[in-house]
């Protein structure tokens, strides 16, 4: 489950993909995310995953984009699992297409993850508040977006360090039955948002010594800008869509 | 007996913590682990009771290879405290977050109460058996900690950084602990930055740096030798480093607080008084 958050994390490195508006990579993700969700043959899905390859490795994040597809194989598994299930009883029975259908599910996940992982891998959070406020989003609710993404790192290491401190002291987490397990989890769960609260309380008040909405207007020291590489990859992605709905439709 | 026999440990994000680390703790000693942050020492100490078992290498206590156990069964014997008490309150009341372990550990009902009052009381925290644990002031809390550990009575113990954030009577109360610990003939490891503070208990130290251990000695030796305490960004205790601006080194050693700088001065006084 870590290796999911980590690579959602954005990771400092020289590339054209880094350095792209984070705004041609959104029309980028979005197109992959609403053509991996319109169609659902396995053959389109594993094309929507492919084209992110090139991208992937010209961004040189393949060992982080891979660990968070590996992370979430215990998910890929249960959505597989769900699906040939269902499958099963409502065809009644193994099918070719029930396996179809449970394979496409997966890799239309996979294929989402993927995306998603490859546009936070290579955008700063910081860049994705500017690209939030361009786009007329107060600019509260960016801040709380950019902080919230900006925390799940040290917090996915406070839970780690509330693990060992309640494993320390005895506590069993992968034994017992479920409903043992999940009370066991309250051990962990209760300090986890104690702290989450805490920290906001000190985060709130750190902000507001340094004249956090003191005025109405902000400015930014840096400021958004659209260049060659960005329309390359605004224009890739809408062909890269006409073409598919061509092939789908015709 | 703990032993820790040539480990290495690398974690999964490829940062190597622990680079061929050998240590034998026997029982009843007061060991003091030292060294610059990102030395090692916290990885180091969770090999002890298994949340971490070694990438190379193998730890045993008493005998048995930290493998071969689980972190439950391994924390019987090795008691961690860890830094922050905020990363473990969880129960309504003081005394249920102390009762924690002992249920986790199987104790008879009977048997968690007498445990409990009594570590109430050893700790000074009687008075605050009902109130919530997070409404305790930061030396209590740490107290609590303690106490949430003391109380399953292991054969080790184990704290990290325990004077973090602690002012100067907390920190005398927190050595009260460990020395009562240490006269039941127990083992107490301490992980700490704070010279000042360990200087009363005189124990083995153990200086780590970038994930070796570069000196294993006496507290009187180790302290005394503050070219090393240098390199691992250490400031020697104020009273050693006046008594090596008196009186030139080499040749001084074990001066490391105020009794055993009288027993150098005060002859050298009632000289100097004698003559006039």
């Amino acid at each position: 489950m870590m290796r999911v958050f980590e690579g959602l994390r954005f990771r400092r490195i020289e590339s054209p993909i880094h350095s792209l508006d984070p705004r041609s990579k959104a029309v980028f993700l979005l197109v992959l995310s609403v053509l991996s969700i319109l169609y659902s043959d396995p053959l389109t899905l594993t094309v929507l995953l492919i084209i992110q390859i090139p991208l992937v490795c010209m961004a040189r994040v393949v060992k982080f984009w891979l660990n968070s597809l590996r992370g979430s194989a215990v998910l890929m598994i249960f959505i597989f699992g769900v699906n040939f299930l269902t499958s099963y009883f409502y065809m009644g029975g193994f099918t070719f297409d029930g396996l179809t259908m449970a394979a496409a599910m997966t890799i239309r996940f996979v294929t989402l993850i993927g995306a998603f992982s490859l546009f936070f891998l290579t955008t700063t959070p910081e860049d994705l508040s500017l690209a939030l406020e361009r786009l007329k989003i107060p600019y509260d609710i960016c801040f709380a977006f950019t902080a919230a993404m900006r925390f799940v790192p040290d917090i996915a290491l406070e839970a780690q360090s509330i693990m060992d401190a309640q494993k320390s002291r005895g506590l069993e987490l992968e034994k017992g039955k479920i409903l043992e397990r999940i009370r066991n989890m309250l051990p962990i769960l209760v300090p986890l948002f104690i702290r989450s609260f805490q920290r906001s309380m000190e985060l709130a008040e750190a902000m507001e010594s340094r004249a956090y909405g003191a005025i109405r207007k902000r400015t930014s020291l840096y400021e958004l800008k659209m260049f060659r590489n960005d329309y390359a990859l605004i224009a890739f992605s809408i062909t890269f869509m006409l073409i598919i709905v061509a092939i789908k439709n015709f | 007996m703990i032993e820790v026999l040539d480990v290495y440990y690398t974690y999964p994000n490829g940062f190597t913590a622990l680079k061929g680390v050998s240590l034998t703790i026997d029982r009843g000693e007061c060991i003091a682990i030292m060294g610059e942050n990102g030395a090692g020492k916290t990885t180091l100490i969770k090999h002890f009771n298994g949340l971490l078992k070694p990438t190379k290498g193998a730890v045993s206590v008493d005998g048995s290879n930290t493998m071969d156990l689980s972190v439950a069964q391994l924390s019987r014997k090795v008691g961690l405290v860890f830094q922050n008490p905020d990363h473990q309150f969880f129960s309504e009341t003081v005394e249920d977050e102390i009762a924690f372990a002992l249920k986790n550990f199987g104790f008879q009902e009977d048997e968690i109460k007498r445990r409990v009052d009594q570590v109430l009381e050893r700790m000074g925290l009687i008075h605050y058996r009902q109130s919530s644990p997070f409404n305790l002031s930061g030396g209590e809390k740490k107290r609590l900690a303690i106490a949430s550990v003391v109380v399953f009575n292991p054969d080790y113990l184990v704290l990290d950084e325990p004077t973090i954030g602690q002012d100067y009577l907390q920190k005398r109360e927190i050595i009260e602990i460990i020395r009562s610990f240490l006269k039941e003939g127990k083992t107490a490891v301490i992980v700490t930055h704070d010279l000042e503070f360990v200087v009363d208990l005189r124990p083995r130290i153990i200086l780590m740096s970038q994930g070796r251990i570069i000196l294993d000695d006496t507290a009187d030796k180790a302290l005394s030798n503050l070219k090393l305490l240098d390199e691992a960004s250490l400031l020697p205790p104020q009273i050693t480093e006046l008594a090596y601006r008196l009186f030139n080194p080499p040749g001084l050693e074990g001066v490391l607080d105020e009794k055993d700088l009288m027993k150098i001065i005060k002859p050298l006084l009632t000289r100097r008084v004698k003559q006039q």
